[in-house]
């Protein structure tokens, strides 16, 4: 298929402004109503997984006390506010799977895959619509379900987000049934979904990039979303697998994990983490990718060392597929194996490097900008580091024995999946607002918002690092049980109440966005002075993008160019040679 | 006992093992320095105001060869140190041969410890149980083998820096030696469900006279213990 073909087919439906409301908005093909819509849902799922973590915060500085507000809750979870234990499970379990499904993974691949890519690469809309449009809608079910899972007998699934059988496998342990099954059915819906989206994002930019957007002009972020695309549809097919054979042992009793019957309990921990560990990056490379665009255009200057940033994410693409056994050190594994794992995890440490001294070699020299979106970037990259830098603790294997399934894991994850994805996130959410609704954020508020966030977010998870070493188990309902975490109280309460500022720091940016929407600065022409193609149309761009197809001279990030006037350089501006 | 840091070391290789984490915080500290100092240098010295142009550079070469090459032999040198002190903790075949053999079994929500008695030997009459309660003798080798009759649990003792994955079907098997005398805590660390936060065990590090003594206790007032749940496989082979 051909950009000339999709352009035609566009025009030949018709002109969108003559669809009906329904068509336009709701069950939308064009793939920039599609990204918007995941942006709804996921930011809903954001704050929803925010509130669950909350109430965790409080169970674990103020354990046994009613929490403020806590009344809301049903007497089956927290009868006065008081959270109980099964309860309190259920809350660790949605959260993280909230948060990994239903916010990080679709605020990053169902926005931005859906949202940049036609329009980065040049084309009118994604290579199957239709498709597209189903990616979203089954997300409704999915997200359905596990909110669902809630009200039914025995709650929501208690078995964490990673589902660790036997315990997920049979009720008798867990005294959660139906919720166990409907995490399991969601998740399979949501897998379809994120395969649907996935044919979707690789089709399209093999297929359907402009004239002259060869592979290596194409933006960091649309390689990222690329790359993470091909894990996704090798990854996930893994996770639906396992999840039906976990449902199968709940409900036809079938036994592949449970062991009375010859089963594996180790198995299930082999097909998950073959899968969560592409995750994990699937969580992050997207936010790289829309890093390095914001990096680039704050610092005015070219990225540094663009083909080794392509390299570097393909070889973190790979290298993701043989580490998954670092999860696994004291799950029983064989040893050996566990020496295996220790050696590829520390080399993958060295793609992720690569990326952070090139964010830092296209800040050097440059003339950097402190838009909100800049900030936000810059703060990835600081966090980012930390949190790969602690991921190196539990690389080696022997340090793991002690910090494994303490809340040093837990810091690391946040740093990783918070300090690195959300902050992108929130950079990607400032930069393509005004594409997205033809208004601008506002500058004071949003740098109101980045302060906040970022100090109460250091607060709030840099003292886990420590909680961890004090050797404070993960997933405890109580830890003043414990003699020895007694000491460790007064720092779950600061964190505790740095959780609930860092929440309220997010008011500001819940003011913007919805302000923004209606009331913003109307976009200009190219705010951002970028050079990608999404900033050579209107803002919003109108269906189907391009009003003729554009053709592409240069790469994205001639910032500063002797070329040209200017210190951008459109992609596809022409330029007489020098 | 007030800390916020590592709690005490009492185990032969917890020692090693906390040097090899400092060792860790060593070199990821200096990286986190370089790189942080860098980044605020640069946002203050290119800022805009300062810098009113950015120079056109596309890269280097050079210096992607060199943040190639040095992060890549930190790691690998951080592979092969820290492989000698996982294979002496976790290689089945680096269990000293002395060791005093336990049976731990793991269930929702508690931990049942089987001794071998007097005769130093599982399977035996003088063998007895203990719930949540590990007794030992400083200086002395222990051998276990973890199984779990019901789901996953992780038997953790913060201050031998011991921790393994209990798998019902499978026996697992680790080894420590404790070295200093005293009464620390047992805690699950894999969730296990509803009572996963209260399944707390107690471990006593006695002398070895106070230990014959306590055992002596125990074998004048303890029923036979039943016999272990599998001792078909019972040498130190891991299951895997
Ligand atoms: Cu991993
Ligand atoms: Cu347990």
């Amino acid at each position: 298929m051909s950009t000339a073909t999709v352009a035609a087919e566009h025009a030949a439906r018709g002109r969108h402004e003559d669809r009906p409301f329904i068509r336009k908005y709701v069950f939308s093909t064009d793939h920039k109503i599609i990204g918007i819509q995941f942006l709804f849902l996921s930011l809903l799922f954001l704050l929803a997984g925010g509130l669950l973590a909350m109430t965790i915060r409080w169970q674990l500085g103020f354990p046994g006390q009613p929490m403020p507000g806590g009344g809301v809750m049903p007497e089956t979870m927290a009868p006065g506010g008081v959270v109980l234990p099964e309860f309190y499970n259920a809350l660790v379990t949605m959260h993280g799977t909230f948060m990994v499904f239903f916010a990080i993974m679709p605020l990053l691949v169902g926005v931005f895959a859906n949202y940049l890519i036609p329009l980065k690469i040049g084309a009118p809309d994604m290579a199957f619509p239709t498709l597209n449009m189903w990616s979203f809608w089954l997300m409704i079910p999915a997200g359905t379900l596990m909110l669902a899972s809630f009200f039914v007998e025995g709650g929501a699934a208690a078995a964490g987000w990673t589902a660790y059988a036997p315990l997920s496998a049979n009720p008798e342990y867990s005294g959660v049934s139906a919720g166990q099954q409907l995490w399991c059915l969601s998740l399979i819906v949501f897998a379809l979904s994120s395969l649907l989206g996935s044919v979707n994002y690789i089709t399209t930019v093999v297929n359907l990039r402009a004239p002259g957007m060869t592979w290596f002009r194409m933006p960091l972020s649309i390689w990222a979303l690329f790359v993470t695309a091909i894990l996704a549809i090798l990854a996930v097919p893994i996770l639906a697998g396992a999840l039906i054979m976990l449902l199968f042992d709940q409900t036809l009793g079938t036994h592949f994990f449970l062991p009375a019957e010859g089963g594996q309990p180790l198995l299930w921990q082999h097909l998950f983490w073959f899968f969560g560990h592409p995750e994990v990056y699937i969580l992050i490379l997207p936010a790289m990718g829309i890093t390095s665009d914001v990096i680039s255009n704050g610092s005015r200057k070219p990225i540094f060392g663009y083909h080794s940033m392509v390299y570097a994410l393909i070889g973190i693409a790979f290298l993701g597929w043989i580490v998954w056994g670092h999860h696994m050190f004291q799950s029983g594994m064989n040893p050996t194996l566990g020496t295996t794992f220790m050696a590829s995890t520390l080399v993958i440490a060295v793609p992720s490097a690569i990326k952070v001294f090139n964010w830092l070699g296209t800040m050097w020299r440059g003339s950097i900008h402190f838009t909100t979106p800049m900030l936000n970037g810059v703060a990835f990259v600081s966090m980012f580091v930390i949190g790969g830098l602690s991921g190196m603790f539990m690389a080696a294997a022997p340090v793991d024995i002690y910090i494994h399934d303490t809340y040093f894991i837990v810091a690391h994850i946040h740093y990783v999946l918070f300090g690195g994805s959300l902050f992108a996130i929130f950079a990607g959410i400032y930069f393509w607002f005004p594409s997205m609704f033809g208004r601008m954020m506002s500058e004071r508020l949003g740098k109101i918002h980045f302060v906040l966030t970022f100090v109460t977010y250091n607060l709030t998870f840099f003292p886990m690092h420590i909680l961890g070493m004090g050797g404070h188990m993960r997933r405890i309902y109580d830890p003043s049980q414990y003699e020895f975490l007694r000491p460790l109280m007064p720092m779950n309460r600061f964190i505790t109440i740095s959780a609930f500022l860092l929440l309220a720091a997010q008011l500001p940016f819940m003011v913007n966005f919805v302000w923004s929407l209606f009331r913003g600065k109307k976009a200009e022409l190219n705010p951002w002075r970028d050079n990608g193609l999404e900033w050579t149309v209107p803002s919003p761009p109108p269906h189907g993008n391009f009003a003729e197809t554009p053709t592409v001279y240069r790469g994205p990030y001639e910032f500063s160019s002797p070329l040209a006037e200017e210190d951008f350089l459109p992609q596809n501006r022409p330029v007489a040679a020098p | 006992m007030q800390h916020w840091w590592f709690p005490a070391n009492a185990s032969s290789y917890g020692g090693q093992l906390d040097s090899l984490f400092f060792v860790i915080l060593y070199i990821t500290g200096a990286v986190f320095l370089i790189v942080e100092v860098a980044l605020l240098y640069f946002l203050f010295r290119y800022r805009r105001g300062a810098n009113q142009t950015a120079t056109y550079i596309e890269g280097s070469t050079a210096a992607e060869i060199v943040w190639t090459t040095i992060p890549a032999a930190i790691c690998i040198f951080l592979a092969l140190f820290s492989q000698r002190l996982w294979s002496e903790i976790k290689d089945p075949d680096r269990i000293p041969p002395d060791a005093v053999p336990l049976e731990i079994t793991a269930k929702q929500f508690e931990w049942h410890i089987r001794y071998p008695g007097p005769d130093g030997r599982q399977g035996s009459d003088d063998d007895f149980s203990k719930r949540n309660e590990l007794h030992v003798v400083v200086g002395r080798n222990y051998a276990f083998r973890l199984t779990s009759e019901d789901v996953i649990h992780s038997f953790f003792v913060p201050v031998f820096r011991l921790k393994q994955d209990a798998v019902p079907g499978m026996h697992l098997s680790g080894w420590f030696r404790p070295t200093s005398t005293g009464q620390w805590e047992i805690a699950c660390a894999e969730l296990c469900g509803l009572g996963h936060y209260r399944m707390r065990g107690r471990v006593w590090v006695h002398t070895a006279e106070d230990f014959d003594r306590w055992q002596a206790s125990q074998a004048a007032g303890a029923a036979p213990a039943a016999p272990p749940a599998d001792s078909v496989a019972s040498s130190g082979a891991r299951a895997s």
